[in-house]
């Protein structure tokens, strides 16, 4: 996966948590990974179509609850109904915001899906490795993992890459 | 005046409806999809719409084609992830009388809202 389509996933995290939150965002060192795996508690999973395949996964942990209660404006548990709604929209929003910037790209984004209990995996089919993008806020600590594959190039990235090769 | 909020997620909702009972707006009715919004609206329009774009069994842009079918002056305002001009000019071609992107402050919302309002003279 290019490196320069994190960039953007980055930028959305951080504008996401600072306007509906009122949280600031620490990013740690992000890093590559190889398995098709994610081990989380709570995951927020958005499909990505178009000129890119690939998914992004949200992979919160047990702070999950206090973001998602910061987000809604309300206290939760991982048994409320509005719990995987609030972690869906907070990924739905993060991708949505991001794809503007994915340099032309056509990006069509799914519903969320949300997945809940200790320790579970995401696996995807046919997307890896995966950027993986630990962030800190006041609330808690989570990680996003973005996999993306560029199946159709537009015209201007095509110049573009053939300029930057020359 | 009624205001009709058609967003899938319910915590949106939550925040949208928050926002307008700053504004003194309180009297809302919700819908989950496109689809539940026409159901709706057969029997009442409401007097402003707030519609995301991305749902399941209607997306928000279909949703707002079919409410100028039935009604061409009721104000809509999409409410979005999608931010990319080409998508902004797609929406206002279909309708829609304002936009805004999410992520959105109550401020950006509210103010959107009443500039809106302004422009259709809808009463307060």
């Amino acid at each position: 996966m290019d490196v320069k389509y994190i960039n953007p996933f980055m930028s959305s995290i951080r504008n996401v948590f600072q306007t509906m939150l009122s949280l600031d965002v620490t990013f740690g060192k992000p890093g590559i990974k190889t398995d098709a795996h994610a081990s989380h508690d709570v995951s927020g999973v958005i499909g990505l179509s178009g000129d890119v395949d690939g998914v992004v996964v949200s992979g919160p942990r047990l702070s999950a609850v206090r973001i998602a209660s910061t987000f809604a404006g309300v206290n939760l548990s991982e048994v409320d109904d509005d719990f995987p709604d609030a972690i869906g929209g907070l990924a739905n929003m993060i991708s949505g915001n991001a794809k503007k910037d994915l340099g032309g790209l056509k990006v069509f984004i799914s519903p969320p899906s949300v997945v809940v209990g200790a320790s579970h995996q995401i696996k995807s089919t046919k997307i890896i490795p995966r950027l993986v993008i630990p962030r800190s806020t006041l609330a808690g600590s989570f990680v996003v993992e973005v996999g993306m594959r560029v199946v159709n190039r537009p015209a201007e990235l095509l110049v573009a890459t053939a300029a930057e090769a020359i | 005046m009624k205001i009709m909020l058609v967003d899938d997620s319910r915590t949106i909702r939550n925040i949208e409806k928050n926002t307008l009972a700053q504004l003194g707006y309180t009297d809302t009715v919700e819908a989950g999809d496109g689809v539940e919004a026409l159901s709706l609206i057969s029997n009442s329009m409401p007097h402003l719409f707030l519609v995301d774009w991305n749902m399941p069994n209607m997306d928000g842009l279909t949703l707002v084609k079919n409410i100028r079918v039935k009604n061409q002056a009721v104000p809509i305002i999409m409410v979005t992830t999608e931010a990319e001009k080409a998508r902004v000019v797609e929406a206002i071609k279909a309708g829609v009388n304002n936009y805004v992107v999410k992520p959105f402050t109550a401020d950006t919302l509210g103010g959107k809202i009443k500039q809106t309002l302004e422009k259709v003279s809808v009463p307060a």
